[in-house]
This record gives structure tokens, sequence and C-alpha cells, in this order.
């Protein structure tokens, strides 16, 4: 038996040593609240008093106090409408056939190492891609469609990274069990793997489109513009978004742009934060109606 | 009996060819929808490298590759211009680094927390809090850097200018911690209870357990998230745009104002610079550089986390 | 028989995983320098007691004891005791060969480093490998990946990772369950040598393994709501061949489990 007097000693030393670093471990959990409370207490305070139904629903001015962002509001709303057309259904056939029907081979390993690397391409070269391809060669202009098949080519790996996630979580038996029923692969695909897999790529989806319909980046290149003094009535319109809008905002000097910028930044957040609890509500009525 | 055998037969003959070669037909043509939706994502492959070179080429042809990677000043804009893209690289590294620097303790440590020590319930509130901040746009953090960060830097530090990149990295940072500690998370969670219970019966504190044993057994998911995560740093784009200036310039001093690659690429396509400018050109040419950098840190990344999911 | 001292005395042991019962009214107590072999059917509580004896269990949310384990003069359910004192006193290995992803070396240093012990550590190493005889076959490659040894090497690893803490009593999760019949053979030589210098407590599902190595002998069985007991304990000839409880003799015979 070693000397039990020092062992003691040394296992204080070491059990205290252990809850220090136990509270700088959780302390360290707590910096992503904490910044994120400092956060939105900032930009509330920053908005304070210019967060009313005239700035909701005026366009954009050179007085602050007459500026609104109706353009940009609409223009998020048209571009959120046609990505979310384009990309739920790519993303989730893509994901079917990784899943489902492509053999498991060179060519599938590629499509996935491709997909894993798209996932993480800056925002701001899709922007460019965009602009040469859709304004550009297909002379689409500096459109809405032009933006949102831009933000569809980047939110694609995403979706179809969360809708793979969701089909792999489908037990095998059940689609045995329908095979051996003399269901072709398709029929197993409609009526086994995507209603059970439904509300996983849902929300993956909606998760997806929300971090698109916050990225400014790429729709700065696309659409560049933002003093627009009207509402978008054809996808073939000049169109503005609300990251832009904020930006613009963010970027003139005078205090009074701060605020306005602090009053959209509040909008965006409340159109993300409602979209993301429309994808848990959703995903949880579906969810119990399944079990039932 | 026998009778009522071949009249099923029959019937089957008679119904099947039809419907089979219909729904037969119709599979084959999903088959196709379906690979030409995983055909998109490579298409998007091929457009982005396309595109990006054949609009360099643009640029090459009239700037030296020789002076765009040793020149040391970078001021398309001015005559006469000079293309060195150096000044944005250093920009674009220092914020990065400096984003690191404050991702990596902070993340690995939460890391460590939410994996070793948080119970269950504990785990189940933190969480969405990490993801919640994930979520927050890019413009938003850039925001805040630029009117609550900078600000508070400067009782520090008085002689700050109000763009820099000390304000953009921080805030990029804390924009990166959820990246870092998820990913080091799953890394930690992948290695084996059995190894755990085995410091543990060895008189091992969760301190020296998580330590000693998880954090070097995790090493390779860990340094994975790191290059991923550095990644996601230079290549974002609109906290530096509005917060940390653009001023190329090649310094490591964090208390200056400085440009990044993304940041330019920003300042160009707000100006809607004419099609067929060399200086519309020079942002493809960054582009490229910059897809280049992302890309092989992403493969590399992607390489160390497959070395650990090999592992166990 | 001279030095029959109680090592670890069980006292009404209790143990809840949240709401189950997994150990009821456990008592017995573990000779010193002997192997006692836990035996009994799958499922029926034997590896839970055993990781009840260094306090293991504690690692499982919602685990609950009641009742004594004393060492020393202790209970070590004692408020005042840490875990990690009774672990470093009490080793263990594990059922499946567990070695850390680092050298030889650094797998047998890792009980001495964690626990404050650096001094003439090259020695520690060896002597707890020569011990677990493992020193011939490792002194070349003492610096290469514990990974890369067989699995009876690796599980002699553990037991000399084990044994460089020089702890009072050896646990033995059914070490030999992931071995083959030889790598079996060399562990259970191995046991026998160390039994004069340690307590051992082994637990198994093998009757034949428990025949040959153990001197005691606890047989347990599940009763209907799944909780273990203890049916009997004795010397292991006497309980193999002359039992007490009917139940005893069934599993030994083969009836049931």
């Amino acid at each position: 038996m070693r000397d039990g007097q020092v062992f003691q000693q040394h296992l204080k030393l070491r059990k205290f040593r252990g809850s220090v670093f136990g509270l700088i471990f959780l302390a360290s959990t707590m910096v992503g609240t904490l910044v994120l409370i400092v956060l939105i207490v900032d930009v509330l305070r920053d908005s304070l008093g210019w967060l009313d139904w005239q700035f909701l629903t005026s366009y954009p001015s050179r007085k602050p106090e007459e500026a609104g962002l109706l353009s940009a509001l609409f223009g998020t709303l048209w571009v959120m409408v046609f990505t979310a057309l384009f990309s739920f259904p790519i993303g989730i056939g893509t994901a079917i056939y990784l899943e489902e029907y492509a053999p498991d081979n060179r060519l599938k390993r590629l499509i996935q190492t491709n997909i894993n690397n798209l996932a993480g391409v800056p925002s701001i070269v899709y922007g460019l891609l965009g602009l040469s391809l859709f304004v550009q060669a297909l002379a689409l202009g500096r459109s809405i469609l032009a933006g949102a098949l831009t933000l569809t080519l980047m939110s694609l790996p995403v979706i179809i990274i969360a809708a793979q996630e969701a089909i792999r979580s489908v037990p095998g038996t059940h689609r045995l069990g329908a095979f051996a029923l003399g269901a072709s692969k398709w029929q197993v695909v409609r009526n086994i793997v995507l209603p059970s897999s439904f509300p996983g790529i849902f929300t993956g989806t909606i998760l997806a489109m929300s971090r698109a319909i916050g990225e400014a980046a790429p729709m700065i290149a696309i659409a560049a513009l933002v003093y627009l003094t009207f509402i978008p009535i054809s996808p073939l319109d000049r169109f503005t978004v609300l990251p832009i809008q904020i930006f613009n905002w963010v970027s003139r000097p005078q205090a009074d742009f701060q605020h306005l910028a602090a009053a959209g930044i509040i909008v965006l957040l409340v159109v993300l934060l409602s979209m993301n609890a429309i994808a848990i509500i959703l995903r949880n009525r579906y969810q119990k109606r399944t079990e039932e | 009996m026998p009778h009522r055998g071949t009249l099923k037969t029959a019937t089957g003959f008679a119904i099947s060819p039809g419907r089979r070669s219909r729904s037969r037909l119709g599979e084959a043509f999903i088959h196709k929808l379906l690979v030409a939706c995983a055909l998109v994502s490579i298409l998007t492959t091929v457009g982005i490298v396309v595109m990006l070179v054949a609009q360099s080429v643009g640029f090459f042809r009239q700037v030296s590759i020789l002076e765009f990677f040793t020149g040391t000043k970078w001021t398309p804009l001015f005559a006469p211009p000079n293309f060195g893209v150096l000044p944005l690289v250093s920009g674009t590294l220092l914020t990065a680094g400096i984003a690191i620097l404050v991702a990596l303790p902070v993340g690995l440590a939460s890391a460590i927390y939410l994996s070793e020590y948080a119970r269950e319930g504990v785990r189940r509130v933190l969480k969405p809090f990490l993801e919640i901040l994930a979520g927050i746009p890019t413009v938003v953090y850039g925001y805040f850097a630029l009117t609550f960060i900078t600000p508070l830097l400067q009782k520090v530090f008085p002689s700050l200018i109000i763009f820099n990149a000390l304000s953009a990295g921080l805030v990029m940072g804390i924009m990166i911690i959820p990246m870092v500690s998820s990913l080091s998370e799953d890394a930690m969670i992948a290695v084996p209870r059995s190894l755990r219970n085995a410091a543990y019966g060895l008189g091992a504190t969760r301190f020296e357990v998580a330590t000693r044993v998880v954090m070097p057994a995790a090493t390779s998911g860990i340094v994975a998230a790191c290059i991923l995560a550095l990644s996601r740093a230079v290549g974002e784009t609109m906290i530096v745009a509005i917060a940390a200036g653009s001023t190329p310039r090649l310094t490591l001093n964090p208390l200056e104002s400085i440009q990044t690659m993304t940041a330019y690429i920003v300042q160009i396509s707000l100006g809607e610079t004419p099609h067929g400018t060399v200086e519309y050109y020079t942002i493809f040419a960054v582009g490229l550089l910059l897809f280049i950098m992302t890309m092989l840190m992403n493969l590399f990344g992607q390489w160390f986390v497959r070395r650990y999911r090999e592992k166990y | 028989m001279e030095n029959l001292t109680e090592c670890l005395a069980v006292r009404n042991l209790e143990l809840w995983y949240g709401t189950f019962q997994s150990l009821r009214g456990i008592s017995l107590g573990i000779l010193h320098n002997r192997i006692t072999a836990i035996i009994g059917p799958s499922g029926c509580g034997k590896s839970s007691l055993l990781r009840c004896f260094n306090r293991m269990n504690d690692l499982i949310p919602g685990s609950r004891v009641q009742g004594e384990v004393i060492f020393h003069g202790r209970n070590v359910y004692d408020a005042g005791v840490d875990p990690a004192e009774v672990r470093y006193r009490i080793g263990m290995v594990f059922q499946k060969p567990n070695p850390f992803p680092k050298s030889v070396f650094e797998n047998v240093a890792f009980g001495p480093r964690v626990n404050g012990i650096t001094d003439n550590l090259e020695e520690v190493v060896e002597q707890a490998l020569h011990r677990a005889a493992l020193w011939g076959e490792v002194k070349d490659r003492l610096h290469k990946s514990a990974m890369e040894l067989s699995g009876g090497q690796q599980q002699r690893l553990c037991i000399a990772r084990a044994l460089a803490l020089e702890p009072e009593v050896i646990l033995m999760d059914e070490p030999c369950s992931a071995l083959d019949p030889m790598a079996t053979l060399k562990i259970e030589d191995l046991m026998k040598s160390l039994a004069a210098e340690y307590t051992i407590v082994i637990v198994t599902h093998n009757m034949q393994q428990a025949g040959r190595v153990s001197d005691m002998a606890a047989f347990m069985m599940m009763e209907e709501d799944r909780a273990g007991v203890l049916v009997e304990y004795g010397p292991t000839p006497q309980l193999f061949t002359k039992p007490r409880d009917k139940r005893t003799d069934d599993y030994i015979t083969g009836r049931f489990g």
C-alpha cells in the first residue's frame, strides 16, 4: 500500500482541479447563450421607436424617418417561394436517388463527396456563379428568378444531406416488408419511405430555407441595387431582399440609419424564427398523426 | 380445381403484360428523373469551376499570374492599378485566425462539457441555444460587431479605428463556436464507452477521463472541426464586409482596417461594375482563389472526419 | 487454512437502475488472497454486483445503491469516500479488452500517471508487465500502439494496467468471453499466479472456468421481478458437488439457465 496520506492530498488537488475546469467548461458553453442574449437586447434597444407600421409599409428613402423595407419584404417573400419551389423537389429527388436507387459504386461516392464539398463552398462564390450563369449567360438579368435559382443551388446540399438522414432513419425491415408484397421500387419509396421520413425532410428543408433567406452575400452579387421604390410583380423584375436592405443601412455612417438597420434585423429575425416555429409545429402535428 | 388454376393463369397473362410494361415504363421514367436531380449537384460544381476559370482567364490575360500572387498592393480601381492579391489574403487569414483563436478554446470546452459533464436534461436545454446561434444571419453578426463590439473594444484600445480586423474576427469567432462545438462533440461521443470505463476503473476523475482519454482519442475529429470551421471563417462575407473595413493592407495587426477576399467581391458587386472590364474580372480571380482555398480545407477536413469514423 | 480474513464484506446490498431493482439483499464476504467466482444465468446481476465493489455503477445515470460494501473497515458508499480512491485500490478488468489507443507503455503508465505516481515509472510499468506475464512478448514494442496486440495480449495488457496501481483487489468481468481457448488458458494461469498477492473476484458464465480457477463460488439468480439475488455461496468444490440449494443443483447440472 502506498502512502495513503499523500494520495489523499493529491486526490483532493485533482478533484479541485477537476471542478475548476468543470466550471470553465460550463462557462464556455454559456458564452454562446450569453452573446445571443446580449445581441438580441442590443438590437431591440437600437430599434426602439423605429419599428412601426410606417417602417413596414414604406419604400427605402434618403430620409431615415420616412424609410421602410416594403420592397425588401416583398422581395424576400418572392425569392423564398421560388427557392422552395425549385430546391424542394430537386433536393428530395437527389436524396431518394442516393439512398434508395444508386448502386454503391464510385459514381455514388463521387456525388456524395461532391455534395459534402458544395455544402462548404462560401456563399459569395454561389453569388458569382449566379451572376455569370443566370444573370448573364441565361440572360435572366438581375431578377427574382436569377436570385431564387442561385439560392436554390446554394441550399441544395444542406437540403439533400438533411433529407438523406431522414430517409436513412426509416428501418430497412419496412422496405423489405413492402418488397415482399410485390411492391415496385417507386411504390416502396412513395408509400413507405417518404411518409415516414417526411417530418425529418420537411424540418431540414425549412431550416435550410431560413439559412438561405438570411444570406446577404450571394444576393448582393445578383441584385446589387438596393434603392428600389416598387414592389416586384413578376419573377423577372428587379428586386432587393431584407439582408441587403439591412446591409445598406448598416453601411451608412448616420446614426439614424443604424436604427433602421436594427429595426430591419428584428423583422428579419421574426421572419426566420416564425419559419422555424412553423417547421417544428408542422413536424409535431404530422408525427402525432402518424403515431395514431 | 385444375380449371380454376388455369383460369387464374390465363387472366394473369391477359392483364399483366400491359400493366407490367406500363409500370416498368413509369419506374424507368422516375429513375431517370431522380438521376437528373442528382446530376444537378454535379453540374453545380462543374458550373462553379468552369465559370470561375473562364472569367479568371479574362483577368489573367491582362494581369500576370506572378504579379497576382507576389504583388503586395491591391488597388484595382486606382490609376495605375495594382493587382497583388496578398493584402486580401492576409486580411482573410487575419480575421479567420482571430476567429479560430476565439472559437477553438470555447467550442472545445463546450464540447467537453456537453459530451462528458452535462446530464441529458441540461444538454437538451443548452443545445438549442447553440443551434439558434448558428442560425443567426451573418449580416446581423456584422451589425453586432460594428455597433456593439467595436465601441466596446474602443474603450480598451482608445486609438482603435471604427473598421478593424479585431472586432470582425472576434464576432466571426462567436459565429463559428457552434460549428467547432458540435463537430468536436460528435467526435467525442464516438469514443467508445469502454475506454472511459477503463480510465474510471483506474481511479481517474471525470476531468482526467475527458482530457487524457476522450480528447486524445477524438483528436482527428477535433482537428477536422478546426479545419472546417477555419474554412467557414475564410469564406464568411458579411461580418467582414460590414466591420473590417475596405482598405486592402498587407498586415497582421488586428487593430488596423483591412479588406478580405470576400469583402472585396462584395464591394465590387455593389457597384455594378460593367461586364468585361478588368475590375469586373478581378472578382472572379479572387473568387477562384477563395474557392480553391476553402475546397482544399474542406477535403482535408473530411479526410480527418473519415479517419476517426474508421477507427471505431 | 490460514489468513481467512474477509477483504470485502457485502451487507444487504440493493441496487436500482431508475425504478428497476437489479440486486436484492446481497450479503457475502470476499476472502483475502482467494479467487471468488460469481456465476449464474445471464441477466442475473453478476456484473452489476461486481461493479458495486468499485462503484462503477455510479457512472450510470439513475443508479442507486443501498446497503454496505465494507473495505478496510469502511463502507465504500460512505459520504466521505471518493469513488476515484475506491477504484484506485480495487482494480477492474473488463469483458472486452479495452486498451487506450496509445502505446503499450502509456497504457500501463496511465494509472500511475493520473494518480500522481511518476517516480520510477519505467520500473513500475516493467514490473506490472512481468506480473501480467506479458513482458517477454512486448518488451521490444513498448512504444508501439497497443491496438496492434492480439486480443489475448490486449487483455493481459489491461490486467497489467490494473496491476500497475498495486491494487488489493482485482475485479474481472467475464475477462475471457472475447478470447480464444488458448488465450483463455493463459489468462486463467495468470489469475492463479496472481492469487498469491491479490484478491480476485471474477464474473463468468463459463462453469468450467469457475471450477478450474476459483476457490470460492457465489451462485446468483433472477427473481420473478428480474432482481438478482444470491442463492448460494461457499467453497467451489462444495458448491459444485454438494450444493445445498436445489436451484444451484439444477443450474450446475444443466437443467436450466
